[in-house]
């Protein structure tokens, strides 16, 4: 019961679609295929869509932050978009509050910052639904 | 696979590897849905669940461990509870285990305060050589 982890690319953006249950091996493989494929080839940015996933706990909040940290360094932007409200009542209760990470409501909002990120312009990094 | 047949018995799932992570969170789920929980409460108690479960697996050293969970009544309300168990070293600080930012495993160390934080009762027994055993009850809103 291996979940697959399509990994799509749009130019130079890369988008993956979490969903299902992971459970923490899946979660690092996870990980580690994003981070080929943004090394792979000239990438600026990341989105990931968590819309599918239904619980984040600490650790998969915490793979979820790594990612982005690493592929900062990578020299690529990362958007997370489509927490769950009830996902992320659930994160800042438990005191996980991704204030790092950017964030939109869906994948068109996304790519738009991501978009804004990538082309030299500044936006603040946003968690106004999970701050919510 | 009913889960409105599975919430009238208590269920015991064994917590011995990574794929019983999933089993947690099904089981815990399927229960806060046939006792009619919201999907909030339903999603801070599996979360808890699934915290409560990897510190059995990264912790109790391969000890035998599990978890119970059964519909409870209390005065007037609905509610589950589950207890998370393992037979591992046990926890030497429990207190400093409780706080946040407190880790032996390079984690978060959100675990135990971040599931304790989820649900509406929380009590842990630990001492070392002795196991851990955490319960969790969340009432119905």
């Amino acid at each position: 019961m291996t979940p697959v982890v399509p990994i799509m690319r749009i130019g130079a953006t890369v988008l993956i679609s979490l969903q299902g249950d992971l459970d923490d091996a899946t979660v690092v493989r996870i990980e580690s295929a994003i981070m080929q494929e943004v090394s792979r080839t000239r990438t600026t940015g990341t989105l990931i869509d968590v819309s599918g996933l239904g619980m984040v706990d600490s650790f998969i909040a915490r793979v979820i932050a790594r990612m982005a940290a690493m592929t900062r360094l990578l020299g690529a932007e990362t958007v997370i978009v489509g927490i769950q409200p009830a996902v992320a009542i659930t994160l800042v209760e438990m005191g996980v509050t991704m204030a790092d990470l950017n964030t939109a409501l869906n994948a068109e909002q996304g790519m738009e910052m991501l978009r804004r990120l990538t082309e030299g312009g500044h936006v603040e990094a946003t968690a106004a639904h999970a701050a919510g | 696979m009913s889960a409105v047949i599975e919430a009238q018995v208590p269920v015991a799932v064994e917590i011995a590897d990574e794929p019983d992570l999933l089993r947690v969170r099904t089981v815990l789920r399927q229960h806060a849905v046939a006792a009619g929980f919201g999907l909030v409460d339903q999603t801070k108690l599996v979360t808890a669940g699934s915290e409560l479960a990897r510190n059995i697996l990264r912790y109790a050293g391969g000890a035998r461990g599990g978890l119970h969970v059964e519909a409870v009544d209390g005065t007037g309300r609905v509610g589950l509870r589950a207890v998370f168990f393992d037979e591992g070293p046990g926890i030497e600080d429990v207190d400093a285990a409780l706080g946040d930012g407190f880790s032996t495993g390079g984690s978060l160390g959100l675990g135990l305060p971040g599931a304790r934080r989820l649900v509406d009762e929380f009590a842990i027994e630990s001492s070392p050589g002795a196991g851990t055993r955490v319960t969790i009850t969340k009432w119905r809103r």
